[in-house]
């Protein structure tokens, strides 16, 4: 049992140095979801199961939505800026055509 | 040169960091008091069997009154950000189109997860489990059934206000009760103790549910970004 806690404490350290350093947000997003569950299983392994399910159901599932729904929002709002930014160049020539 | 002064600063520091929690580990203050001893001892007049049930509605109910109280302003102002982006948003959204399976999924998958919010309910006066691991549990469902399409964001009525506020109120009214025999706020009367908190933990369990999946459903930004959507498609 001290090997699966190593384990689990090791794994735990490792994962968020990954979160931490990860350029992707959804990678970051998907590894913070397995931090929750790792995280889960380091309270049932402490003996709190009360935290582990209080951790399992909102520390990783709904904070994960609410992360995933974020990182939706802000791509639709990236590619809506760069379609806008990309008619403004198109548009640019055309008015300074004009203007000669 | 920059990165690197900074990769070492920040490596001194978690060094650091992790030194200090070691030596908080190593030279941790022994405590005078007994406190799982002394919950052990006094588990008896609480009206539940299990400790963490009884240190969360019975021995520090004020903690958790308040908890919730923070939970409903919190809801309060997240539903005060959706209606500025105007009801008419809410109400036009487009449905999306809904796979056949989906929906059967989600048809057998949220009585099931329900289901077992309500047992992690009952669960809680004998053995881990309780209202906030209920109320998550049945705001997950919530979640899963908006994510496969279904409108239940449109539900936004008095009837939800109710739900959100109904948990807050039943506990301050059952906690006042004590109040008119004379004893503290929150005490409970010990023959009932064990039926008040399971009342107070199944009203709490419905508003944290409605508290936790309309922080969900109404974040402003989700909502101000798929009613744009129509628009943009209609310019095109």
């Amino acid at each position: 049992m001290t090997f699966i806690d190593l384990l689990i404490g090791v794994g735990l350290v490792f994962i968020v140095v990954a979160i931490l350093v990860s350029q992707d947000l959804f990678r970051a997003v998907v590894l913070f979801v397995t931090f929750g569950v790792l995280l889960t299983l380091a309270w049932v392994r402490l003996q709190a199961p009360d935290l582990a399910l209080a951790e399992a159901a909102i520390g990783a599932g709904l904070t994960g939505v609410l992360l995933l729904d974020a990182i939706g929002f802000l791509r639709k709002r990236k590619a809506a800026r760069k379609d806008r930014d990309n008619k403004a160049i198109r548009a640019k020539p055309e008015q300074g055509a004009a203007n000669e | 040169m920059n990165t690197q002064l900074r990769l070492t600063l920040a490596s001194v520091a978690g060094v650091a960091l992790f030194a200090l929690l070691t030596l908080a580990i190593w030279y941790h203050p022994t405590s005078t008091v007994d406190l799982p001893q002394l919950v052990a001892n006094s588990l008896a007049e609480t009206g539940t069997e299990h400790p963490i049930t009884a240190v969360l509605l019975n021995f520090r109910s004020y903690d958790t009154l308040l908890e919730v109280a923070v939970l409903l302003v919190a809801v309060v102002i997240t539903l005060a950000l959706a209606q500025q982006d105007s009801n008419e948003a809410l109400s036009s959204l487009e449905q999306p189109a809904r796979d056949s399976l989906v929906i059967a999924l989600t048809r057998r998958l949220v009585p099931l997860v329900v289901l077992v919010g309500v047992y992690v309910l009952w669960a809680g006066s004998y053995q881990p489990g309780g209202a906030f691991q209920a109320g998550a549990l049945i705001a997950a469902a919530g979640v899963l059934l908006r994510l496969a399409g279904w409108p239940i964001h449109q539900r936004a009525n008095l009837l939800l206000r109710v739900g959100l506020t109904l948990g807050l109120v039943v506990f301050i009214m059952i906690a006042s009760i004590a109040l008119v025999s004379g004893q503290p706020f929150l005490t409970y009367p010990e023959r009932w103790a064990g039926e008040l908190i399971f009342a107070i933990e199944t009203v709490l369990t419905l508003s944290i549910a409605l508290t936790l999946l309309s922080l969900f459903l109404f974040s402003p930004e989700a909502l101000s970004s798929q009613s744009r959507k129509p628009s943009k498609e209609k310019a095109q």
